[in-house]
């Protein structure tokens, strides 16, 4: 198992001026890491859908690339998406970050717990570049490819569950990330 | 009559980028003119709530999207629609075909998505226009640029 914040320490390594879009617990950890305008706290959000949101951003900002730093339950609320990102190549990189519980509300585990293979999820959809890793060392090693190259890729982390985790909030307000990321796409 | 490819050209003289559908049996006879046209690109997604927020991120990116769907994947995108309309506050443009409407009008069907439809974007606080058979897809480029104008999201709904 990988501590969340050492996973998303390896994330900022290698990050580059990549728009990097969080949810759910991620948020916090990620935001002592890294504070820009390419860096947009989905909160509040709508369930399941920053795979999809980022697709867009990828879809539209090409050159840019996109990584969203997903959760297990977060991919569980819309599956459907890893067809979708299958169907449409961009430079979009989908961590999941797979704690198999829904950390915010208390700790309660997913629907697929311990046993829902998101490898094998994304490999069936159609997603060729396909990752997985539960140890920090081979995360390490391995960010380096996973997070380069032709997306979209798909990136399994099986991250230490968390207790007592408070409800995230968002860094700033969301029409002011908004703004900013725009001005900073589009300038 | 809203018929592929004068909607195509509609789209395009609008400056709309990107389609991004679940298609119904009306709003699927448009299939061979919008995914054939160079000048718009068709994005195929899943479910209907992923629809709009892959129109989110493209309209975030600088490009613009209309989205399109059937009424029922309306219902379910209602969690989408909160968050991109209300908390991102992006002007999501939305075709939706209303299936059933012309039966309920003369009571001739037990389809509940005529009686759900305009409530529903109501609710979510989406204004929204009809269009029936004897609109054309002028009056669709009409509710687009408006709704641009006014920087506000927007559905026509496209009557079945």
């Amino acid at each position: 198992m990988i501590s969340l914040r050492e996973a998303l320490h390896v994330l900022a390594a290698h990050r580059g001026q990549r728009i990097v879009i969080t949810t759910m617990s991620p948020i916090a950890p990620w935001h002592e890491l890294s504070d820009t305008p390419l860096d947009f706290a989905y909160i509040p959000s709508a369930m399941g859908q920053a795979p999809a949101l980022g697709l867009g951003l990828a879809l539209a900002q090409p050159e840019r690339g996109v990584i969203v730093v997903n959760g297990d339950g977060c991919m569980l609320m819309n599956l459907g998406c890893l067809i979708t990102l299958a169907n449409h190549p961009a430079n979009l990189y989908v961590l999941i970050i797979d704690n198999s519980q829904y950390e915010v509300t208390g700790g309660q585990p997913t629907a697929g717990a311990g046993r829902a293979d998101f490898a094998g999820l994304a490999r069936a959809a159609g997603i060729r570049r396909v990752y997985s890793y539960d140890r920090i060392e081979a995360w390490r090693k391995g960010a380096a490819e996973a997070l380069t190259g032709d997306g979209p890729v798909a990136i399994w982390l099986k991250v230490e569950p968390k207790k007592g985790q408070k409800t995230p909030a968002p860094p700033r307000p969301m029409a002011e990330q908004v703004d900013s990321l725009k001005k900073t796409l589009l300038s | 009559m809203l018929d592929g490819p004068s909607v195509a050209a509609a789209l395009k003289g609008c400056g709309v980028t990107h389609v991004v559908w679940i298609p119904d049996s009306e709003l699927g006879t448009w299939d061979q003119a919008l995914s054939s046209d160079s000048d718009l690109q068709l994005i195929r997604v899943c479910r209907e709530g992923e629809a709009i927020a892959v129109a989110a991120g493209l309209m975030l990116g600088g490009k613009h999207p209309v989205v399109a769907i059937q009424c029922t994947g309306l219902f379910e995108a209602g969690d989408s629609l909160r968050n991109i309309v209300h908390d991102m506050k992006l002007p999501i443009f939305m075709i939706v075909g209303l299936r059933g409407y012309y039966a309920y009008q003369q009571k001739k069907t037990s389809d509940t998505c005529p009686v759900f439809a305009e409530p529903i974007l109501k609710a979510w606080q989406i204004p929204y226009t009809i269009l029936e058979n004897r609109h054309t897809a002028a009056d669709l480029a009409h509710a687009y640029r408006q709704a641009q104008a006014e920087n506000r999201a927007a559905a026509v709904c496209l009557a079945e």
